[in-house]
């Protein structure tokens, strides 16, 4: 017994530490590539804001086993609420990200109480519904979202009083990079907790998790809003840093685009969902510079490669590696 | 108040099809009963009905004198009737530790718990480790589900159910594919449970059947043949030529 109270003992002091890890991966990263590219600092942002949208999807797909392609319904919620907040009633940026957080919340919440009830296609099939729906409707209430021309003319204030977001984008980068630790901070949490472990048993077998008491429906429509939150937050960072919120925010290729980014960067360990972003939007932004034409076929060739070598994911791969090694005499 | 389960009257149609027929029976506390009966008699279908996987059409299903028959199934675990699975049905990507934490974190009710670590509550710990040693899983501690023996993942069933701590614990076919070689782990382990847990063992198998209940169940087509001892059982001619072979016993 004393031996068991030792084990919990060292596993606890290691599970304190665990999130600091990847916060201080991504914190030095993020240090190199705002040194090595200060002229990309854009594109190095819509990286980030994607790295916390593709995270929010990994907490659905690859903990809870939900998937769904209208993940864009709770980002594109989030950029309207926080462009809409920003235009109308504060410019602060961080109430901006919490009317993203509340709006990707409460949609994830509406839709996920219908949605979670279906299964496999229809579940689906709902989630694409959702987002079309929610297109329209942006689309068509012009007095308050600007209809197909969008919301133009998003500013915000600095942030926290002191820090004004320039043209270069260096403010906007820090910004984006301080969320996303927040968010890979919460996310690693999540994941290591009582309730991280009950998504990843529904996701590995939800019949026998309702055998043991587990009220299946309530946890996923629980995690689902967790992850509109998070969604929202993202879409919400897009609207401030871009200035500009369009009906293509509810697109079915972002929905689409971020399953393909976690499934490249390997689905349900966090760190995947970071690889697989980066990964996704390098060689997208090369391939279209090289060929603004054919680029798709770049990422096709790339996913076809993965899923059939690595079907774990890039994350895998050091794992698969040392497999390899192993077998060799 | 009647302890333990009690079921009065419990049948099942679907549509036209009756696959449950007036069942009435009761497992007091620290019961040990076998249901037995041929193929397509109804067996698991009656377990479905005491844990609520399917919804009776009429009857009553009463634990310690509660009814418990308009309950959901996580509902029913929660009140204190649990089940083995047929066919395994393990998270066979989490180790076995991590397969015994969930059912202790839920019977706590701590999986709603997003801000502390899964693994970090001694005392419930502390109970893994018993159960894991209970059941001589303790080598197996902290290999994932899916690399083990057959048999072994039956007793993680087992230990998996135990964790629950219910009043009543249903075994459907708890031997089920296990190698002759591995089926004595099964039976020690029941012959280990709590005795003053209700078990019901659906079972084929009649040298295990015989070994751990003192009370025999057994069903045809959705009805109750025969409720007795074992000795009972072997000496009933119907039950003999319908289910054991007339040259049992």
């Amino acid at each position: 017994m004393t031996n068991a109270t030792d084990q919990v003992s060292i596993r606890r002091k290691m599970g304190r530490l665990a999130p600091v890890l990847p916060a201080l991966i991504v914190s030095v990263a993020a240090a190199i590539a705002f040194i090595l590219f200060p002229y990309d600092l854009a594109f190095l942002t819509r990286i980030v804001i994607m790295m916390i949208f593709v995270l929010s999807f990994d907490l659905i797909l690859g903990y809870a086993g939900i998937a769904t392609l209208g993940h864009a319904a709770m980002y594109g919620c989030g950029a309207y609420a926080a462009g809409l907040v920003s235009l109308h009633l504060a410019s602060d940026p961080l109430i901006g990200l919490l009317a993203g957080a509340v709006a990707g919340a409460l949609i994830a919440w509406i839709s996920g109480c219908v949605l979670l009830r279906a299964q496999g296609v229809a579940l689906l099939m709902i989630s694409i519904a959702v987002t079309m729906v929610l297109q329209e409707t942006a689309s068509q209430a012009r007095w308050l979202t600007g209809g197909a021309d969008g919301l133009a003319g998003i500013t915000v204030s600095p942030l926290l009083g002191m820090f004004e977001f320039d043209f270069v984008g260096q403010v906007a980068f820090v910004y984006s990079v301080c969320i996303l630790i927040a968010v890979l901070i919460f996310c690693c949490i999540l994941a290591s907790s009582p309730f991280g472990l009950a998504l990843r048993g529904i996701e590995g077998s939800a019949s026998r998790m309702r055998a043991i008491g587990t009220p299946v429906y309530r946890r996923k429509v629980t995690v689902y809003v967790i992850a509109g939150a998070i969604a929202g937050i993202a879409g919400a960072l897009a609207a401030q840093v871009t200035g500009l919120v369009g009906i293509e925010v509810f697109n079915f290729s972002l929905s689409a685009d971020v399953m393909v980014m976690l499934i490249v960067g390997g689905a349900g360990r966090l760190y995947g969902a970071l690889v697989g972003t980066l990964v996704f939007m390098v060689v997208h932004h090369i391939a279209a510079g090289i060929d603004p034409f054919n680029w798709l076929f770049v990422i096709g060739f790339m996913l076809l490669i993965i899923v059939f070598a690595l079907p774990k994911g890039l994350i895998s791969l050091p794992d698969r590696l040392v497999a390899l090694l192993r077998r060799k005499p | 108040m009647t302890s333990g389960l009690a079921v009065h009257g419990l049948s099942k149609n679907f549509g036209g099809l009756q696959v449950a027929r007036n069942l009435t029976l009761s497992l007091p506390n620290g019961a040990r009963t076998a249901l037995i009966g041929p193929n397509g008699a109804g067996k698991t279908t009656f377990a479905n009905l005491l844990t609520g996987v399917l919804k009776p059409t009429s009857g009553t299903i009463l634990l310690n004198g509660k009814s418990v028959g308009k309950m959901s199934e996580s509902e029913r675990v929660r009140a204190g009737i649990a089940k083995t699975f047929q066919i395994t049905n393990l998270f066979r990507d989490l180790t076995v530790r991590e397969n015994i934490r969930l059912p202790i974190l839920e019977r706590e009710r701590r999986t709603n718990k997003v801000f502390c670590h899964s693994d970090g509550i001694p005392e419930l710990e502390c109970e893994i480790f018993q159960l894991l040693e209970d059941l001589a899983l303790t080598p197996l501690a902290d290999k994932p589900v899916r690399g083990l023996a057959y048999g072994q993942q039956r007793l993680v069933e087992l230990a998996l159910t135990l964790a629950l701590k219910p009043k009543v614990l249903i075994l459907d076919e708890p031997a089920a594919g296990v190698p002759s070689t591995e089926s004595h782990l099964i039976v020690q382990a029941i012959k280990r449970l709590p005795a003053d847990l209700s078990v019901l063992i659906i079972e084929h198998d009649m040298q295990l059947v015989f070994e751990v209940a003192n009370r025999i169940i057994v069903l045809v087509n959705g009805a109750i043949l025969l409720d007795g001892t074992p000795q009972e059982v072997i000496s009933n001619r119907e039950v003999r030529e319908l289910y054991l072979g007339a040259d049992h016993g």
